[in-house]
């Protein structure tokens, strides 16, 4: 029975697929799944966004979306409606074509990152060799289309946040391949399939989740961090500065395009939560062995939420980077902390079984972390603020 | 050759005519990145997974931003203002183009008789490809990460503010 929950959907595909002639099933066993990818996380979107203006409008002190539906809880469906119909405004001077290709690329990139994380138990659209490779080529093609925005909208200001957000997702961009390589170095494979497999274990009735490890908690923490700056999202939301630049990259978008926008922004931030739940949070396996009955997506749903809720938190509680502060934390702190993160999972690997290697690569990554932070720290002088150019 | 190949040829050839024959300099650098987007594909129908996910990784992810940046930043993005989207030194770009063209498919014709014949498609795995990097040609790899990284280093001594340099004269 619990078998059966565990494989619901497999066994569902399964059934609708027997209908058919042989030659047929593959394929609609694909599009199958892919119906399944574009049903499930634009749901999740919604989900999403509902969660973040509650979540946010408590931590403000104010009460959120309230008027829609018991609780607000139909409010994304009153937007969706209200995108829908909106008047869609493209500027006199914009580049037609590239304004209008800049979301659809943008949407349908973050749908791609979704074929190959393994949701449950069986359930991956594409289980391939080079499946992590796959994710970041299709995390790196974002980036263009964020350029093709700001630079069609003739716009200074989407211009200006255009170069931002790129600038700063190919600073983030590394760290987070680095951060990730570990993984890979650990499981001797770029198969999420098989990365999820290596961590499904137990040990006394706990899981071998990398997080449980010095370096692969050191490399989580760095991965949250780079994703975070990736997916644009606050403290590292300065191609969105609402202060200096309006919106952004997506100022002059409007209606359902700008939806789209928010929807890729969404995908974005629910397939690299999805990614670092695959590689660092044990993917679809249990928390302890004596719950591994509960149904496999569901326990990889729940920690993709967890880690949005995490998100959204974060974004209620600290205040936005300076640009200079931005890219510093990313090539002075960040990426050095991941190369020695890649040395000392070395280190892991080659010290063999034992407690000696725990403390050896626990004290290693502590006592450079401690070392640079306060050299970091020395450097700066506090005091009162001073101004450059006002004054 | 089936339906899908003369397709994703169809695509990378459109994209690389635009990328020769358009005004807008932003419009040919994106058409360009429509190219390597198709010559990705093509690696990834001939089975070659590493060599069509690296390329869009690299070619679409850094090489094409790099481009537009370098666009941006030196010329300002102008746009010219006289009508059409051809640009007006189309044929230049033309002859160029097929003159590399002629030259590489010349080179590439003049070296099939050199290889050795075989029947099967060769298949390498991402994995086999890494214990090869790892393994057999780990020099040659240390060898080219230690040029690049003085590249690197020697890219940021040129573009830095003299500032040290300034106090000396």
């Amino acid at each position: 029975m619990l078998d059966k929950a565990d494989q619901l959907f497999v066994l569902l595909k399964d059934w609708l697929v027997g209908y058919l002639p042989g030659g047929w099933q593959q394929p609609a066993g694909v599009v199958l799944g892919v119906i399944g990818i574009v049903a499930v996380y634009p749901t999740l979107f919604a989900t999403a966004v509902l969660m973040e203006r509650k979540g946010l409008g408590r931590m403000q002190n104010r009460l959120g979306p309230n008027r829609v539906g018991p609780f607000g809880i139909l409010q994304p469906i009153a937007d969706a409606i209200k995108s829908l119909t909106k008047e869609d405004i493209v500027p006199l001077n914009a580049d037609a074509m590239v304004h209008f290709l800049a979301p659809v690329v943008l949407v349908v990139v973050a749908f791609m990152g979704f074929a190959v994380l393994p949701v449950g138990r069986n359930m991956v659209l594409v289980d391939m060799d080079a499946s992590l490779l796959f994710y970041f080529a299709m995390g790196a093609s974002t980036e263009l289309s964020i350029f093709m925005a700001g630079w069609s909208s003739r716009n200074k200001y989407s211009l200006l946040g255009a170069m931002r957000a790129v600038a700063q997702m190919i600073s983030y961009e590394v760290p987070l391949l680095l951060s990730s390589v570990t993984i890979v170095m650990m499981t001797g494979s770029l198969s999420l399939v098989k990365i999820v497999d290596a961590q499904n274990q137990y040990t006394w009735g706990l899981p071998h989740w990398y997080i449980f490890t010095p370096w692969g908690c050191a490399a989580f923490v760095m991965y949250a961090i780079a994703a975070t700056a990736e997916t644009n999202r606050s403290p590292f939301d300065l191609p969105e500065g609402e202060s200096e630049l309006v919106a952004g990259y997506f100022t002059e978008y409007s209606g359902f395009k700008f939806a789209l926008f928010f929807l890729g922004e969404y995908l974005g931030m629910l397939s690299i939560s999805g990614l670092g739940t695959t590689l660092f949070l044990g993917g679809w396996s249990a928390p302890f062995a004596f719950l591994a009955w509960v149904p496999s997506w569901i326990w990889f749903f729940s920690k993709v939420m967890l880690s949005i809720v995490v998100l959204i938190w974060v974004r209620g509680t600290l205040p936005r980077l300076r640009q200079d502060q931005l890219m510093n934390f990313a090539w002075k702190f960040v990426l050095p902390m991941t190369l020695l993160n890649l040395m000392v999972a070395a280190v892991w690997r080659f010290m063999g079984e034992g407690l000696l290697r725990w403390i050896v690569c626990s004290a290693i990554l502590v006592v450079v972390f401690v070392a640079a932070g306060r050299a970091g720290m020395g450097r700066k002088h506090f005091g009162p603020r001073s101004y450059r150019y006002a004054d | 050759m089936s339906f899908v190949f003369w397709l994703i040829a169809a695509l990378t050839v459109a994209g690389g005519l635009a990328a020769v024959l358009l005004k807008n300099l932003v419009h040919c650098a994106l058409a360009l990145t429509i190219a390597f987007l198709g010559l990705a594909l093509l690696f990834l129908q001939l089975d070659a997974q590493f060599a069509g996910f690296a390329q869009i990784l690299v070619y679409v992810g850094a090489v094409a931003i790099l481009v537009v940046f370098a666009i941006l930043l030196t010329r300002s993005s102008e746009i010219p203002k006289d009508g059409g989207i051809f640009s007006r030194t189309w044929v230049t770009g033309l002859v160029i183009a097929a003159a590399v063209f002629a030259m590489l498919g010349w080179a590439v014709l003049q070296s099939v008789p050199g290889l050795p014949h075989e029947s099967a498609a060769p298949a390498a795995s991402v994995q086999q490809i890494g214990w090869a990097l790892m393994g057999r040609y780990v020099l040659p790899l240390e060898i080219v990460a230690l040029l690049l990284t003085a590249a690197l280093i020697g890219a940021v001594i040129v573009a830095m503010h003299e500032k040290e340099g300034a106090k000396e004269r």
